[in-house]
């Protein structure tokens, strides 16, 4: 029996109040806030962060299959799921592939899966969902989408939730699509998308799955259903036959926004942080179609202890004070950045081990760890003697920063730092999510992958730190 | 090892003017230092038998003999970062000890004005660009990681540090080839916009273009040029392993790398107490940080102590002991090629009681310091050399 194994989530720590956009253009006000994502992350950076909370505690090696769910994965040609697959550490007989173009993607890779799972060509998957989508300056879109990702371990033992039914269909519409060459998405007229394709597809998905296994609305102790917007989830809940107060999955439209591909997997980890055994969970998703999963929690849940998913990251957050802020963490409007080739694919390549993977090589003779990797030990000079080590998910502190003001960067200053892991070794990273004027030597840091810098068509990413969140 | 002390003498010393050279190509700042060298020595371009050429920016001998027309002699180019002045005359002075030569050139130069941008890049070397660990920040970002570090640590403030500028400022204020001749109060560097918390405006050193160049020949040689000649002392280089921003036992509240190389000078030049011996140093204040740390590398005070003496007026043109007379790299600019043969200029002008400004001119100097240290706090190279008098 295949089922979900683990969960994780991320929501990046900036959040923009939507009356600062609404002020800028006017049009539909759309209430709340929504989570941006900082100017170094991307679906990439963001998958990987959700990849590691939902592997906290679980062996990797188990892990056969990386899945990346996104609409805007940032290379159209090249894979991420290879990229998020080393950051995350995975073994390189990992099966890796990128599940795209779809809001509709993130549950397309969980049927996907389930099934190699239950071929037994993978023990467990790694679905890991993550959006950055832009929606068109000045319309509700650019207030609804937020920024986000979630991931779903999927495998065949210790079973938190077992999948016991499932439904699929597709549906050429054009609701929404965006050209290699758009920036936005765009969208046919409101009316057409909700009736004709969301509110359709998702009852003909819902219907269709409950008749199969004689199922009605009151045997559901939750439905986890895609949200359009706020609004326009409570009326599908109604058409349903959810209660609203009682049953439906909280959409966070107000606090988080529309994360795209990865919305429906967000509200399925909320849910999931929230269950207890024997509830059983309905989730539809929608996009070209619609999916549909009957879930029931099992007893093991108790046993898979905190993980960091939406509990964890919403209540945190930093304000971004307007929406020029946002316009340049988005990349739509370009500072001075002045980069030389500092793009280079052979050295990224060779080095990818730390760069990317976070390893370090830990001295067998003096047991100092030594990052970057070296061939002679930093502290005893030894040749040749290392065991590659992870540090991504140590504890550090802040040794000493400084605030640089003269190098190029979105978010002027660069808080240069050193840091120094609890368990011993140094690491030399800028600080990211940080408020300049809240920062002071010792404070406890944590690593975060993100991107440096873009040149050449090459996005660099590289580890950076950041401070715990707290609420 | 022989003692080189008193082996080598400094027979003639150029120094283009510094500043923001945009009517200078840099093969003029060449010329114009190389020229000023051969006039004060009474000699040609003809008469060098060799040649050291000291710049990050420009490859090969050709940096050097196509601006001086020199004829197919040997020419090396040396880059050594912000050692690299320092460097021409290190390699030169063994040449000449080896008596492979009799009469050489060395110039230290750099045209910094031409990139586009304000600052000094990344300083990367050619091929050593990595794309994400070298580039994270810029040089006052690195050396800001040891004053916030050596602020907290030893408790002294940003106005201990502002005290060395408006002392570099008042010194380069006196000197006309300096790039930023202009005093500057306490308040005004104090309140100055911040290029790298805690480092203001004020706190770094100016991005200049300039050369500065210098003859040598053997101290038994040397009379046939002047009488007021300088001889090479001792000359040191310590290369860090370049791992203080990777390895624990980094503290960044010392300079290690000046520490050693210090070390290694003094015990050539025989020098006990610096504080008494040595009577003007020019050091390596690309920031003010890196200037109040080189106070206790170098033995002028002890590690944490030097707010007191900063207070004192320690360093100052009328203190114990001048540090950066010339401006430093703060005030008289830091093409960084050039920075390290500037220094020495300063050293041999003061000798010879040339100093131009009378309000500048120290008295009785015999004995000085050149230093540079390139790199990131914990990973540096550094150069030294004293110079002084024959015999002292």
């Amino acid at each position: 029996m295949a089922g979900i194994v683990s969960y994780g989530a991320y929501i990046p720590v900036y959040r923009l109040d939507r009356a600062l956009i609404w002020q800028t253009w006017g049009g539909m006000p759309v209430s709340g806030e929504k989570a941006v994502a900082n100017f170094d992350e991307d679906t990439v950076t963001m998958a990987v962060e959700a990849g590691n909370n939902c592997l906290h505690g679980i062996d990797r090696e188990d892990v056969d299959g990386l899945f990346l769910a996104s609409t805007t994965t940032p290379y159209k040609e090249k894979q991420c799921a290879s990229l998020v697959a080393e950051a995350l550490d995975l073994k390189r007989s990992t099966m890796t592939a990128d599940f795209t173009n779809s809001l509709r993607a993130g549950t397309i890779a969980i049927r996907a899966a389930l099934d190699a799972i239950a071929a037994g060509t993978a023990r467990k998957v790694l679905v890991v969902a993550a959006d950055c989508r832009l929606g068109h300056p000045s319309t509700e879109y650019e207030q609804g989408f937020g920024d986000g990702s979630a991931a779903i371990l999927l495998g065949n033992s210790n079973i938190i939730v077992s999948v016991d039914g499932s439904h699929t269909h597709y549906d050429d519409i054009l609701d929404f699509w965006r050209l290699d060459s758009d920036t936005f998405v765009r969208s046919w007229e409101d009316r057409f998308i909700i009736n004709h394709s969301y509110m359709e597809n998702i009852q003909e998905a819902v219907n269709d799955i409950m008749e199969k296994h004689g199922l009605t609305p009151s045997d559901f102790s939750r439905a986890v259903l895609y949200a359009h917007d706020g609004r326009r989830h409570l009326q599908l809940a109604r058409r349903l036959n959810f209660d609203a107060t009682t049953q439906l999955q909280d959409n966070m439209f107000s606090t988080i926004g529309n994360t795209g591909a990865a919305y429906t997997l967000m509200m399925l980890v909320a849910a999931l942080e929230e269950t207890k055994a024997g509830e059983k969970i309905l989730v539809a998703n929608y996009g070209d179609g619609a999916d549909a999963f009957i879930l029931t929690v099992t007893e093991e849940i108790a046993k898979l202890g905190d993980r960091r998913g939406i509990k964890y990251h919403l209540p945190s957050k930093l304000p971004l004070p307007n929406y020029d802020k946002y316009l340049r963490y988005r990349g739509l409007i370009q500072g001075f950045a002045f980069f030389e080739n500092q793009s280079s694919a052979t050295i990224s390549w060779r080095d990818r081990r730390w760069n990317i993977n976070c390893r370090g090589g830990k001295c067998l003779v003096c047991g100092n760890i030594n990052f970057p990797p070296q061939r002679i030990c930093m502290y005893c000079q030894s040749k040749d003697q290392f065991e590659e080590v992870r540090l991504a998910d140590r504890k550090a502190k802040l040794f000493t920063y400084s605030k640089d003001f003269l190098g190029p960067s979105l978010d002027s200053p660069i808080i240069l730092c050193i840091l120094d892991f609890e368990e011993g070794g140094r690491f030399y990273a800028q600080l990211t999510d940080r408020d300049p004027d809240n920062i002071e030597d010792g404070m406890p840091v944590e690593l975060t992958f993100r991107w440096m810098h873009s040149e050449r068509g090459i996005r660099n990413y590289y580890w950076k730190c950041r401070p715990l969140r707290v609420a | 090892m022989e003692s080189i002390k008193d082996k080598v003498a400094i027979v003639g010393m150029g120094c283009s003017k510094f500043g923001e050279r945009w009517d200078c190509s840099v093969w003029d700042l060449v010329v114009e230092a190389a020229y000023e060298a051969f006039e004060d020595a009474g000699v040609g371009p003809k008469d060098m038998q060799a040649a050291w050429s000291g710049t990050l920016g420009f490859a090969g001998g050709q940096s050097l003999s196509y601006p001086l027309k020199l004829d197919n002699i040997p020419i090396t180019r040396v880059e050594n970062l912000c050692g690299t002045g320092l460097e021409t005359i290190r390699g030169a002075t063994y040449a000449l000890i080896a008596k492979a030569y009799d009469l050489v050139l060395c110039v230290g130069f750099e045209k910094t004005k031409d990139r586009g941008v304000g600052g000094l890049g990344s300083g990367e070397p050619m091929g050593g660009v990595h794309p994400v660990f070298g580039i994270q920040g810029t040089p006052p970002g690195r050396y800001a990681l040891a004053a916030t570090k050596y602020l907290s640590v030893y408790g002294a403030e940003k106005k201990h540090l502002a005290m060395i500028s408006v002392k570099s400022h008042y010194n380069g204020a006196r000197n006309p080839k300096a790039h930023l001749r202009r005093e500057v109060t306490l308040e005004q560097v104090l309140g100055a916009p911040i290029i790298a918390w805690p480092l203001g405006l004020f706190d770094c050193c100016g991005v200049t273009d300039g050369a500065a160049a210098a003859i040598l020949c053997r101290a038994e040689d040397a009379p046939k040029f002047r009488n007021d000649y300088i001889t090479v002392k001792a000359l040191g280089n310590a290369s860090g392993p370049g791992c203080g921003k990777m390895m624990t036992n980094y503290d960044f509240v010392h300079w290690e790398e000046t520490y050693r190389a210090t070390q290694q000078v003094y015990q050539q030049a025989g020098i006990k107490d610096p504080r008494k011996e040595i009577d003007l140093v020019e050091c390596h204040d690309c920031f003010s940080i890196a200037e109040l740390m080189c106070y206790e590398a170098m033995g002028f005070c002890e590690r944490g102590t030097a707010k007191n003496d900063i207070e004192a007026g320690t360093f100052a043109l009328d203190g114990e002991v001048a540090f950066n007379a010339g401006g430093g790299l703060k005030s008289f600019g830091h093409p960084v090629g050039a920075s390290g043969v500037r220094e020495v200029y300063e050293i041999y002008k003061q000798i010879q009681g040339k100093a131009e400004e009378p309000s500048r001119q120290l008295k009785n100097v015999e004995l000085g310091i050149a230093h540079n240290q390139g790199g990131h706090p914990g990973t540096f190279m550094c150069s030294m050399g004293i110079f002084g008098v024959p015999g002292r």
